[in-house]
């Protein structure tokens, strides 16, 4: 058997970017596309008193000018919402322009069509829009008392209250028999996803047949083909989806934007290819923005230090409107407050509620960072109270090893875990008996520059997602995935996979699985992704879905595959189909290796199809769909070494060491890929970034000279190591690494700050962690 | 009076002429065109990437001279008469990548591709001004430069495999 899984095979992806071949949605060269540009509402509530286009028209190049009024009648249906969290769920009205009120900075009123970018963008202040400025709703307490109410149609800014709370007297009863109660309230700042490539589409109408074929920078061409289809009125049949080269998405591309679908139907409106793309301060203003919640978060301990309930109240920042997901985000989070903890008793309830900011939606994590972030700086906060070691606190609580499944207080099922080594490794790697006595040295000598040693041993949730599970939690679809295996005739082979990379390596990775199954080499394999027409089912790319799921199909087309060349072998060879064994990509007769027909031989016996057993079709083709019967549970610890300057609040980032277990690794160079780059989008929460508004609604970040997207400058090497836990829901044993680093790292990074100044008094230090918020807790703790 | 008010306007062109990856290119282009919009839309050199309005992400730079510049940085009739070497010149011209290219390659250096362009001329640059480099030389000298996916581990690393390779 030959074992290309483990390798760490160089990608096939990057020549053509390093050689900036790679074309990507704004690179596309369009004959006779007209430009969009949006006109953005200045300010985050208001009522439009009227909207005087006749400057922008007037202006050179440009074509037409659409208010929302004007385009009414272009839409089937809003703007879609993927998630119905309870019956009641509240909803309001979401088209891609507004007509009437404008409810958050950079909400579409109005889109200007020319024939250039430079000519749209040039009209835009030629559209003068007349805004009657009503109060704004930008704190989510504030929302909760309906002092304002945003849409005044829904009668309260409450979209709804979720509640996984399975048996309220045995949590009332744990918290009154506790021997140690921590409660703790967090703030989880809003986050702009900054993928590099700004958001961009272009829409081009064939020259005959009524078809549309949208380029798009999407991780979901796939489930965009239905929405568009569904929002327009169009056939889905005359709409094609592609994603070309997609500059990154982190959750921020997992949508349908209003954008998306005025492309589409402005191009069947005019005729004429159409296209936008987005400026950064759009995007920072207007694409998703993730995170956005108040944590109130409580857990009773026994005199040993174990947890015996967790209690969970969150406050859910839903923004102006619904994007597709947007409802669904805090509760993903919802089942992972017990982290990697036996904690028997679960209490959660989430409200969410309407601001006039920019809607939230999906984020690296989604949810899940939230939870584990509340969860993992408790453990630390019980450590403190109770004077333990923080290791020490989660090795009373982790769930004892288990290999296939372990049913969760909140009503899941683990996979499979044994978390203990991985903190054993991480603080073995990381020296952490040494920097405990450095940090009591430090701390003997009066030094005020402070040691802090942060822990977080986290839990995540992947492979989205079982569709039965989905269908209870109110999702509208599940969360299969497709794969079509094809041995050419020459003994090449494709494969058509319904997921969609946007710097995941799929191209490489799926190759392997291929090559591990049949026994060729990765090079004979072609990956064909992210165009509709090319592989019409899938679900696409985002929550560590794409290797759990989409590789599984592969692999089980990968079988079915093996399955039907073994009888053509057997019918060709005139042996039985028990005689044969498949290995090295061959088939031959057990115990006679000599008497063999390679797989390549057998796919051209099927292309002739002169000789095959009756009633068998042509072909060597194998399509799957596949719908995993659990999600995946990677998990791992985290350790972050921290400097903390007491003068000036500076902090400091010494080390930060990772191990992580995601089961089953096809490509360990890849893997640590998603790892690095995932810590640093969590430590930029931690130490850096918010996606920060004034008191009126006003964005004060719009900008990456202001939201703070760190560079290498900021950033450490990192030391990585793994543990490997297969996963038993599928044959692969993978659990998925997309978003591990950044479920993991901010907690890391603050319990690490908080380690070094707890002796200062410091308890807390709200995110972004700034030398200046720092500093001012220190001194408010001084002053305590 | 109409004239003027155009030329104010920045909407009349100017000719520029500079070498970009070798080739003598000359244009009539409106003084207000940025070089990348230049580079990507008059010429259609498409590698080289805009990622931000403020000059701050570095998707854009490219060699002006032998020197990295943000292209969004600089009107194209500021390049007049200058060299200028994007992405698509790097390269040998038997298509061998040049050492930085391949250190990407060999150390992961790269998820989407929407920084490397960038990334990779300013490294180019970098080792170009320091033949000894040391990590934090690397990661200061490229602070300009934003990436999203790679956490610049393997950026780092990357580079100071190409300042090691003496190829």
């Amino acid at each position: 058997m030959t074992t290309v899984l483990g390798q760490r095979l160089l990608r096939r992806e990057d020549a053509e970017i390093l050689t900036g071949e790679a074309k990507y949605v704004d690179d596309l060269a369009i004959p006779g596309a007209l430009w969009l540009a949006l006109v953005r509402s200045p300010v985050a509530r208001a009522r439009v008193r009227s909207i005087d286009t006749s400057a922008a028209l007037a202006s050179p190049g440009v074509v037409a000018v659409y208010t929302g009024e004007d385009l009414m009648g272009e839409w089937a249906a809003p703007l879609p919402v993927a998630m119905t969290t309870t019956p009641d769920q509240k909803v309001p009205a979401h088209y891609p322009l507004t007509s009437g009120t404008v409810n958050y900075v950079g909400d579409p009123v109005a889109v200007v069509v020319a024939n250039s970018r430079q000519e749209a963008l040039d009209a835009l202040a030629g559209v003068v829009v007349d805004y009657d400025e009503l109060p704004a709703v930008v704190d989510l307490e504030d929302s909760l008392s309906d002092r304002v109410v945003i849409h005044e149609d829904l009668g309260t800014n409450a979209s709804y209250t979720w509640p996984l709370q399975p048996n309220e007297a045995a949590v009332d009863a744990a918290f009154a028999s506790a021997a140690h109660t921590v409660k703790e309230r967090f703030i989880q700042q809003r986050l702009i996803p900054s993928a590099m490539e700004p958001r961009g589409a272009v829409a081009v109408p064939a020259p005959f047949g009524g078809t549309y074929t949208l380029y798009t920078s999407t991780q979901i061409p796939h489930i965009l083909r239905v929405l568009l289809a569904l929002t327009l009125g169009i056939s889905e049949t005359k709409i094609r989806v592609v994603a070309p080269a997609v500059g990154g998405g982190f959750g921020a591309k997992l949508n349908i934007y209003p954008e998306e679908v005025l492309c589409l139907a402005l191009a069947r409106k005019l005729k004429r290819p159409v296209r936008w793309t987005e400026t950064r301060s759009e995007n920072t203003q207007a694409s998703i923005h993730g995170r956005g919640q108040v944590q109130d978060i409580e857990l009773a301990a026994d005199e040993n230090g174990k947890v015996t309930a967790v209690r969970v109240k969150l406050i859910g920042d839903m923004g102006a409107y619904f994007r597709l997901l947007t409802p669904a985000i805090p509760i993903l989070g919802g089942f992972l407050y017990h982290g990697v903890y036996d904690i028997p008793n679960y209490s959660f309830s989430c409200t969410s509620v309407f601001t006039n900011l920019n809607p939230t939606d999906a984020y690296r994590g989604a949810g899940r960072p939230e939870a584990s972030y509340a969860i993992e700086r408790c453990m630390d906060s019980l450590a403190a109270k109770m004077g333990k070691d923080p290791a020490d606190i989660r090795r009373i609580n982790f769930i004892p090893p288990f290999e296939n499944g372990h049913p969760t207080a909140a009503g899941l099922s683990f996979d499979s875990g044994n978390y203990e080594p991985a903190l054993d490794k991480a603080l073995e790697i990381v020296g952490y008996e040494g920097l405990r006595k450095e940090q009591q040295q430090r701390r003997e000598s009066g030094s005020t520059r402070h040691l802090g040693i942060g822990l977080s041993s986290y839990m995540e949730i992947c492979g989205l997602a079982p569709s039965r599970i989905m269908a209870a939690l109110g999702a509208v679809a599940g969360g299969w995935e497709s794969a079509t295996v094809r041995v050419l005739p020459t003994g090449k082979i494709e494969v058509v996979t319904g997921t969609t990379p946007h710097g995941q390596a799929h191209e490489t990775c799926w190759a392997m699985i291929v090559a591990e199954k049949l026994g060729c080499s990765p090079d004979d394999v072609e990956v064909l992704h992210s165009d509709t027409a090319v592989s019409p089912h899938g679900l696409d790319t985002y929550g560590s879905r794409s290797l759990a799921v989409g590789g599984t199909a592969i692999a089980l087309g990968c079988d079915k595959i093996i399955a039907k060349a073994k009888a053509i072998a057997a019918h060709q060879m005139e042996v039985a189909e028990g005689d044969l064994e498949f290995a090295n990509g061959a088939f031959s007769v057990k115990g006679t290796p000599e008497k063999a027909m390679p797989l390549a031989g057998v796919a051209f016996a099927a292309f002739q199809a002169h000789n095959l057993p009756d009633g068998m079709e042509p072909n060597l083709t194998a399509e799957t769909s596949y719908d995993p019967p659990n999600f995946t549970f990677p998990f791992g610890t985290h350790v972050c070494v921290v400097e903390v300057d007491e003068e000036t609040g500076r902090v400091e980032l010494v080390n930060y060491v990772a191990v992580d277990d995601c089961g089953n690794q096809v490509n360990p160079m890849i893997v640590e890929g998603q790892v690095h780059g995932g810590i640093v989008q969590g430590l930029a929460q931690a130490l850096f970034e918010e996606a920060a508004y004034d008191e009126d609604g006003n964005l004060l970040t719009s900008t990456l000279a202001d939201y703070l997207v760190p560079s290498a400058a900021e950033m450490p090497t990192f030391v990585l190591d793994h543990t490997v836990t297969p996963s038993p829901s599928n044959p692969l044993g993978a659990k998925g690494v997309g978003e591990a680093g950044t479920i993991a790292a901010a907690q890391a990074a603050i319990n690490a700050i908080v380690d070094a100044l707890r002796p200062l008094g410091v308890n807390d230090v709200r995110m972004p962690a700034s030398p200046q918020r720092v500093w001012a807790a220190i001194q408010a703790a001084k002053g305590a | 009076m109409m004239r003027p008010f155009r030329r104010l306007m920045g909407v009349v062109p100017v000719r520029v002429s500079m070498t970009v990856n070798g080739s003598t290119q000359e244009h009539d282009v409106e003084p207000r065109l940025l070089l990348v919009f230049y580079l990507r839309e008059v010429l259609g050199l498409t590698g080289t990437k805009i990622g931000c309005d403020t000059t701050s992400c570095g998707a854009c730079t490219v060699l002006l001279d032998g020197e990295s510049v943000k292209s969004c940085t600089i009107f194209a009739v500021q390049a007049d008469g200058a060299a200028i070497t994007t992405i698509e010149g790097l390269a040998g011209a038997d298509g061998e990548f040049h050492k930085m290219q391949q250190a990407f390659h060999e150390n992961h250096g790269l998820q989407c591709g929407y920084c490397t362009a960038g990334m990779v001329m300013a490294a180019v640059s970098l080792l170009e001004e320091n033949q000894n480099l040391t990590e934090a030389d690397v990661r200061e000298g490229l602070e300009g430069n934003l990436c999203r996916c790679t956490g610049y581990h393997n950026i780092v690393k990357a580079v100071l495999a190409a300042a090691g390779s003496g190829r």
